[in-house]
C-alpha cells in the first residue's frame, strides 16, 4: 500500500514539475541569491542553485518548492543564523553543503528546521559545523534521507542534536551518518517513525536518544563509540531489529540503555564490546531474542525492576560477565539460549544441556555491589566462589537461570 | 660461578621432575587451546596455570632442591669459592631452568594459537612469576635448618600469595565499602607478585569491563607507560629482595 501511495505522489510530482518552471542560480545565472529565487518561485517550481558559497542569513521557504543544490553548493550561515527554515508543505531540500549556523542556548538553531509542516523530503545534503543537524518540529510524513551530518563540539552544552525530532509522526530517517554532535538521533513524543541504516558514532553523548516516542521501528543502524551508547526511555511498542552497538566504553555507557519500556522487540542485534551491552531498567514485556552478545564487560544487566522480559535464542559469547542483577527478585524468563561459560553435559543429545545454567555469577553480584572488587577478578579466590556458589546457590538470585542452554552457538 | 650454573642447570634439567612438569604444562596447554572452540576460553584457562600451578612447582620444587643439595653447597663451600658466587649461581640455574621449562612447556602453545599482545605478556609473567617464587623459595630454605619446616613454610607463603593475601584484601574491600578505595588498591596490589601479573593480563582480557569508572582508574594507572615501568620494576624487586636477603643470610649461615 505505502508503495502505491508513494508512485501515485511521485507521479503527482512528476506531472506538476512539468508545468513548473526552472529557476536556477548562481554566478553568471538568472539570479545570484536563492533568497530571491525562492521569492520569485512560486508553489511547484523548482530552484537550482550551483556551486558556489552563498550567504542567505536564513533562508526561509514558505512556498511548496523543490530546491536542488548542484555539485553541493555551500550555504553558510556565518555562525550568526539559522541556515535554512522549512514552513510550508511538500519542500525539497537536496544535494546541499550547510554550514556553520549560529550557536545559540536560547534559540535551538538547525542547519535544516522544519517548522510544523508535512511531507518535506531532506535528502544528500552535507551538514558541517552546525548546533542542531536537521530538526523537525511537528513535521509529518518527512523524510531525511543520505544526509552527513557533523559538528566538532567539545561539550555538550556547546552542542545540538545530529537529527532533533520532537513532537513528529510517521518520519522516515535513512541512510544518514551523523558524528560529532551531543545526541546522534533525537526522538521526543515522535511516533510510527522509522529509523533505519543510519551510522551515529563518536557523539558526546548518546548515538540515539528516545523518549516518549511510541510505536517507532529502528534497522539496521550503527551505532559506535557513543559517549553513552543509546538510551531508549519512557516509551512502548519499540522495535530494535538488527542494529549494531558497539564499543560504548565507560561506567555510564551501555550499548543499549533502556529504562521504562514496555511492549517491544529487541531482536537479531550485535552487542559488541560495550562495558554493558544492555542495561534494562523498570522495562516490561519485551521480546529478546536472537540476539549476539561479544566481547562485553556485561553482556546484559537486568535490574531487579523488570518484569516479563523473554530473553531466548541469543548468544552469550566472550562476555567477562554474561548477565549482572542487583537483587534478589527476578520476574523474567531465560530460555533456550546459548552461554560459552555452560560446562554442563548433554546425555540425551537433543542440543540441549541437560542441567540449567546460571548466568549470574556470585562475583558479579559482588562487583555490583563493591566496584573495587573488579581488582580481584579471575583471582584464585573469586574462582572458589563461583564454584561454590554454583552448587549451593545463596546469593544470586535462585530462580535466574536457563533451562534450556543450547550445546552450540546459534549461527 | 659458570661452571656451578652449568652444573646445577644440567643437574635439575636431568632431573625427572622438571622434565615431567613441562610435559604436563605442555599438554594442559595444548589441550586447552584445541578443545576449547573459543581461544580466549584457552587464555583463560592458561591464566590459572600461570596463577596457580606455575608459583607452586616453583617454590616446591625449588625448596626441596636447595635442601636435597645441601652435601653439594657444603663442599662447594669448602673450596676456594665465594659463598656469594654459589648462592647466586644456584638461584641462576634453579630460575633458568624452571623458566626454561615454563618457556617450553606453555610458551610454545602460547606461540602457536596466541602469538599476540596477551600471549607474549603471559609467557613475561610465567617467566617473571618462575624466578620471585624460586627466590622466596630460596628463602624459606635458608631460614630453616629443618627440612619438613622449610617446605612447610614455602607452601604456606603459596597459600598466603595465591589465596590468603586476596582473601584479606576482598575482607578490607568490604569493611572499608565506604571509603574511595580504587587508588589503595594499587598499592596494596604492589604486596602480591601474582596479583600484580593477573591485572596486568587482566587489562588485556575483559577490556569492556574495565572500561568501568574503578576500572578505568586501575587501567589509567597500569595501562600507561609508567604504570607499566612501574609494575615491572615491581615485580623485579620481588626477584631481587628475597634472593638478596637469602643472601645475607647464606653469607652468614653456620653450615
Amino acid at each position: 500500500m505505502k508503495k502505491t501511495g508513494l508512485l501515485i505522489w511521485i507521479s503527482i510530482l512528476v506531472q506538476m514539475n512539468a508545468r513548473a518552471r526552472i529557476i536556477d542560480v548562481g554566478p553568471n545565472r538568472a539570479c545570484s541569491s536563492v533568497t530571491a529565487a525562492v521569492k520569485m518561485a512560486l508553489d511547484g517550481d523548482t530552484v537550482r542553485v550551483y556551486a558556489g558559497r552563498y550567504f542567505e542569513k536564513n533562508l526561509v521557504i514558505g512556498k511548496r518548492i523543490v530546491l536542488i543544490g548542484i555539485n553541493h553548493p555551500v550555504l553558510d550561515g556565518e555562525k550568526k543564523y539559522e541556515v535554512i527554515s522549512i514552513k510550508a508543505n511538500g519542500v525539497v531540500v537536496d544535494g546541499f553543503h550547510i554550514q556553520h549556523s549560529g550557536v545559540s542556548s536560547i534559540e535551538d538553531f538547525g542547519g535544516i528546521k522544519i517548522y510544523q509542516c508535512r511531507d518535506v523530503i531532506i535528502r544528500n545534503n552535507i551538514l558541517d559545523d552546525t548546533f542542531f543537524g536537521i530538526y523537525c518540529q511537528q513535521a509529518t510524513n518527512c523524510t531525511i534521507r543520505n544526509n552527513r551530518v557533523t559538528a566538532y563540539s567539545d561539550e555538550e552544552q556547546q552542542s545540538g542534536n545530529g537529527i532533533h525530532c520532537w513532537k513528529s509522526d510517521s518520519l522516515l530517517i535513512i541512510g544518514n551518518t551523523i558524528t560529532g554532535h551531543r545526541d546522534g538521533i533525537y526522538f521526543e513524543f515522535v511516533t510510527h517513525s522509522i529509523i533505519w541504516r543510519n551510522t551515529s558514532y563518536k557523539n558526546l553523548r548518546y548515538g540515539l536518544h528516545f523518549m516518549f516516542s511510541q510505536e517507532d521501528t529502528y534497522v539496521a543502524n550503527i551505532f559506535r563509540g557513543n559517549g553513552a551508547g543509546v538510551a531508549v526511555m519512557y516509551s512502548h511498542g519499540v522495535k530494535m531489529y538488527g542494529n549494531f552497538f558497539e564499543q560504548n566504553w565507560g561506567d555510564a555507557a551501555y550499548g543499549l540503555l533502556i529504562k521504562e519500556l514496555s511492549d517491544s522487540y529487541i531482536e537479531g542485534n550485535y552487542f559488541n564490546k560495550n562495558t554493558t551491552g544492555i542495561h534494562l531498567e523498570g522495562a516490561t514485556r519485551i521480546s529478546m531474542k536472537r540476539n549476539q552478545f561479544e566481547d562485553n564487560g556485561w553482556g546484559m544487566k537486568i535490574q531487579a525492576s523488570c518484569m516479563d522480559i523473554n530473553v531466548t535464542m541469543n548468544n552469550f559469547t566472550g562476555n567477562t560477565f554474561d548477565v549482572g542483577t542487583n537483587g534478589s527478585l527476578m520476574l523474567n524468563s531465560f530460555d533456550k539460549n546459548y552461554w560459552d561459560k555452560y560446562d554442563g553435559y548433554d546425555l540425551n543429545r537433543d542440543k540441549i544441556g541437560d542441567i540449567p545454567y546460571r548466568p549470574v555469577s556470585l562475583y558479579s553480584m559482588i562487583v555490583e555491589k563493591n566496584p573495587p572488587a573488579m581488582i580481584l577478578f579471575r583471582s584464585f579466590i573469586s574462582a572458589l566462589m563461583d564454584k561454590t556458589e554454583k552448587i549451593i546457590p545463596s546469593i544470586t538470585p535462585e530462580n535466574m537461570k536457563d533451562e534450556h542452554p543450547m550445546m552450540k552457538k546459534y549461527k | 660461578m659458570k661452571k656451578i650454573i652449568k652444573y646445577v642447570m644440567t643437574d635439575i634439567l636431568r632431573n625427572r621432575i622438571v622434565l615431567f612438569y613441562t610435559l604436563l604444562l605442555f599438554a594442559t596447554a595444548f589441550s586447552m587451546f584445541s578443545l576449547e572452540d573459543n581461544i580466549s576460553k584457552g587464555l583463560l584457562s592458561l591464566l590459572n596455570i600461570i596463577l596457580i600451578i606455575v608459583p607452586l612447582v616453583s617454590i616446591i620444587f625449588s625448596t626441596i632442591y636447595v635442601y636435597n643439595s645441601a652435601e653439594f653447597i657444603e663442599l662447594l663451600v669448602s673450596q676456594p669459592l665465594k659463598r656469594r658466587s654459589i648462592w647466586l649461581s644456584l638461584f641462576t640455574g634453579l630460575s633458568a631452568s624452571l623458566c626454561l621449562a615454563f618457556l617450553v612447556g606453555a610458551g610454545i602453545p602460547v606461540l602457536i594459537y596466541q602469538a599476540n599482545a596477551t600471549g607474549f605478556l603471559m609467557i613475561a609473567m610465567g617467566v617473571i612469576l618462575s624466578s620471585i617464587f624460586v627466590a622466596i623459595a630460596m628463602l624459606a630454605a635458608v631460614k630453616t635448618r629443618d627440612k619438613a619446616k622449610g617446605i612447610g613454610a614455602s607452601i604456606l607463603l603459596w597459600l598466603y600469595f595465591s589465596l590468603l593475601f586476596d582473601g584479606l584484601v576482598l575482607f578490607l574491600l568490604f569493611q572499608f565499602a565506604d571509603y574511595p578505595l580504587e587508588k589503595p588498591m594499587i598499592a596494596i596490589t604492589a604486596f602480591n607478585p601474582v596479583d600484580l601479573g593477573r591485572i596486568l593480563i587482566l587489562l588485556q582480557m575483559d577490556v569492556s569491563a574495565l572500561m568501568g569508572y574503578t576500572g578505568a582508574i586501575f587501567r589509567d594507572f597500569f595501562g600507561t607507560y609508567t604504570g607499566l615501568v612501574f609494575s615491572f620494576t615491581i615485580l623485579f624487586t620481588w626477584i631481587f629482595v628475597p634472593v638478596w636477603l637469602s643472601l645475607r643470610k647464606f653469607n652468614r649461615k653456620d653450615l
